[in-house]
């Protein structure tokens, strides 16, 4: 590959009715190392209607520029348009790498812009980096590795665009950090005009409805979370009780969710949600591949498991083999006791 | 007037119940030991085209690009109700990632034509990219819809239909043709129709066919051929050449993602400390953890 090549690292920032989705600033983190490592610069392409202080946010996790595409036909994400103009604009700037949140936007949105610039797209990845490459006897320099779980979550395959410009992915939420700078880089505001084409409004939005999403487990320092081993639902009170007692959230895992123990947005795993608090009690979840995903990070991790063989253990950092039903109140004594 | 619809199915690998005997040593999976299915998500596809047909007429083509076994899904989708099935397959297609196989398929679909409708799953549980949908409609430079739930009115000339966004879900309207891909809880697919059952059982790719006459030296592979086109059992088979397809975008050539590596999944952590279930463990776990002010 030449010198010439392109190293800047491009990030889309997604925004929901004006809003922008916190996964765009988790991959504005990442990307500036990415970018960091490529000796190159971290852009941000934001689209939408009256999006200029998006763009100016994103300089405080550290884009050197904002390309912006601003208009109030924009106002709400529609594949044509946000495809045509995001289609345009990396043919003609070949960045090396354009990142996309893994979310129904990005998983849209990033297929098309690949499939119209031939590049390669890796799929909901839970890992970036850069590193030097050896494929089928050639070297590669900087290639972005694109890590993700395959096959149900049984591997963990490690993708290349080893013969391609431009690189591109999606990425899960949560699973990055999102580290704002201690002060904001100086960036630069370019605006691209958006120039309507019969083809862009082909969809039309009759109605929209969201809700609010009020529980944020990715933020919660603490979380007790559930499994189908609690039994019932009555069981699983006990879980609310503990999580009530130490200030946590609560949490389940996919099979507690199916059991109607607890509702799917407090589901934690690979289809659910990545967390990484500070303490995840864990209580009758045996710990599939798909859980384990979902939690692993956590500072600490405490399991509680009547199996001793449940692969839970095999990441946690306190183990308790016995019944949740007796161990939980237990907890909730000693804990009582101590704050006395 | 009817609705033509092109419904893109696929066969996977079961990977919902990978057992013991399926993982390697290495960590990678033994592909041949799975179950090949007809991928769930492609089913329901292919009912809610079965259902805009049950209204409105028109004509039902199932596409897969596969290996020759692919042909099993095809014959499920002629015993739900689809009603012509195409395999496209070529030993140059193998290794195909996302990016070339919506090639393959946005050709094959260009040679069909006359569709108002082309429906897909959301993804294949093979990969779960949920790419090559969309990755083909711009191929076809038409509108997408993805993550759709429910279709809930066709007109001559547009359909309206509620897909699910972050947080919520969206009502949108477009115009035909348009590609749908849709989610495993938007309907549930019929069974199978014991008369296209009995009817299908026998529908044969060229491959399949000239299988049988390797096997009876009293068949001759053009007549079986024309027996089986006559009596509407006949899948056709569109190869690389059959599509004209350019062979750089074909297959592992056309496909810019490689596997660089594989493993196993690590587990994190692995020594934990073991706490014995009494009044008295929960009393020192407890204190350490306020300790360390991870509690409290």
């Amino acid at each position: 590959m030449g010198n010439n090549i392109n190293t800047d690292v491009w990030v889309f920032v997604e925004q929901r009715s004006g809003k922008p989705a916190e996964v765009s600033f988790e991959l504005l983190s990442k990307g500036l190392k990415l970018a960091e490592n490529l000796k190159g610069k971290l852009k941000s392409v934001v689209i939408g209607s009256d999006v200029k202080d998006i763009a100016k946010e994103t300089f405080k996790y550290g884009a050197e520029e904002a390309l912006v595409v601003d208009d109030p036909e924009l106002h709400n994400y529609l594949t044509m348009p946000y495809s045509r103009i995001l289609n345009e604009l990396v043919e003609k700037h070949k960045p090396r790498i354009v990142l996309f949140g893994a979310t129904v936007i990005g998983r849209d949105l990033a297929p098309r812009v690949a499939s119209h610039t031939k590049s390669g797209l890796t799929a909901d990845c839970t890992d970036l980096q850069i590193s030097d490459v050896t494929y089928l006897k050639k070297e590669y320099k900087d290639l972005l590795l694109q890590i993700r779980p395959a096959f149900g979550g049984n591997i963990i395959a490690t993708i290349i665009t080893p013969d391609n410009e431009i690189q591109m992915a999606t990425v899960r939420e949560g699973v990055m950090k999102m580290e704002p700078l201690s002060k904001p880089v100086k960036g630069k505001i370019t605006e691209v005009p958006y120039t309507p084409n019969g083809i862009d409004h082909i969809i039309r939005i009759i109605d929209q409805y969201r809700t609010e999403n009020k529980v944020n487990l990715k933020a919660a320092p603490i979380i007790v979370a559930g499994g189908y081993g609690m039994g019932t639902l009555d069981n699983f009170k006990l879980i609310n009780e503990l999580a009530a007692t130490i200030g946590g959230e609560v949490a389940g895992s996919r099979a507690a969710v199916d059991a109607g123990f607890v509702p799917p947005e407090r589901q934690v795993g690979q289809t659910g949600v990545t967390v990484r608090p500070k303490l995840y009690i864990a209580c009758g979840i045996s710990g599939a591949i798909q859980h384990r995903a979902g939690m692993q990070e956590s500072n600490k991790i405490i399991a509680i498991n009547t199996d001793p063989e449940a692969p839970i253990f095999g990441v946690a950092h306190y183990g308790i083999v016995g019944d949740a039903m007796q161990i939980i109140p237990m907890f909730i004594n000693a804990f009582k006791e101590k704050l006395r | 007037m009817g609705k033509n619809s092109i419904v893109m199915v696929k066969q996977v690998p079961d990977t919902a119940n990978i057992s013991g005997q399926v993982m390697r040593d290495d960590g990678t999976v033994n592909r041949a030991k799975l179950p090949a299915i007809f991928n769930h998500e492609d089913r329901v596809a292919l009912e809610l085209a079965l259902r805009i047909k049950d209204q409105e007429g028109g004509k039902i083509t199932a596409i897969t690009m596969g290996p020759p076994r692919a042909s099993d899904i095809l014959r499920e989708c002629l015993y739900m109700g689809a009603d012509e099935a195409i395999l496209i397959s070529d030993r140059k297609f193998a290794g195909a990632d996302t990016l070339a196989t919506s090639y393959v398929l946005s050709e094959a679909i260009k040679k069909i034509g006359h569709y108002d409708f082309i429906f897909a799953g959301r993804q294949a549980i093979d990969g779960d990219t949920a790419q090559v949908g969309p990755q083909t409609a711009e191929k076809l430079n038409i509108p997408q819809i993805t993550y759709v739930e429910e279709i809930l009115e066709t007109t001559s000339k547009t359909v309206k239909v509620k897909r699910k966004i972050d947080g919520g879900f969206e009502i949108l309207e477009s115009t035909l043709p348009v590609l749908m891909t849709v989610l495993k809880d938007a309907c549930f697919p019929r069974p199978f129709k014991a008369k296209r059952l009995m009817a299908y059982k026998n529908a044969k790719t060229l491959m399949e066919l000239e299988s049988l006459t390797e096997e009876n030296s009293l068949l001759y592979i053009d007549r079986l051929k024309e027996e089986h086109i006559a009596k509407n059992l006949y899948i056709q088979t569109l190869t690389m050449d059959d599509l004209q397809l350019d062979i750089t975008r074909c297959g592992i050539h056309g496909s810019p993602t490689k596997v660089h590596k594989v493993e196993s999944v690590v587990l994190a952590g692995g020594n934990h400390e073991t706490i014995p279930p009494t009044k008295e463990g929960m009393a020192n776990l407890v204190a350490e953890l306020m300790d360390n002010h991870i509690l409290g």
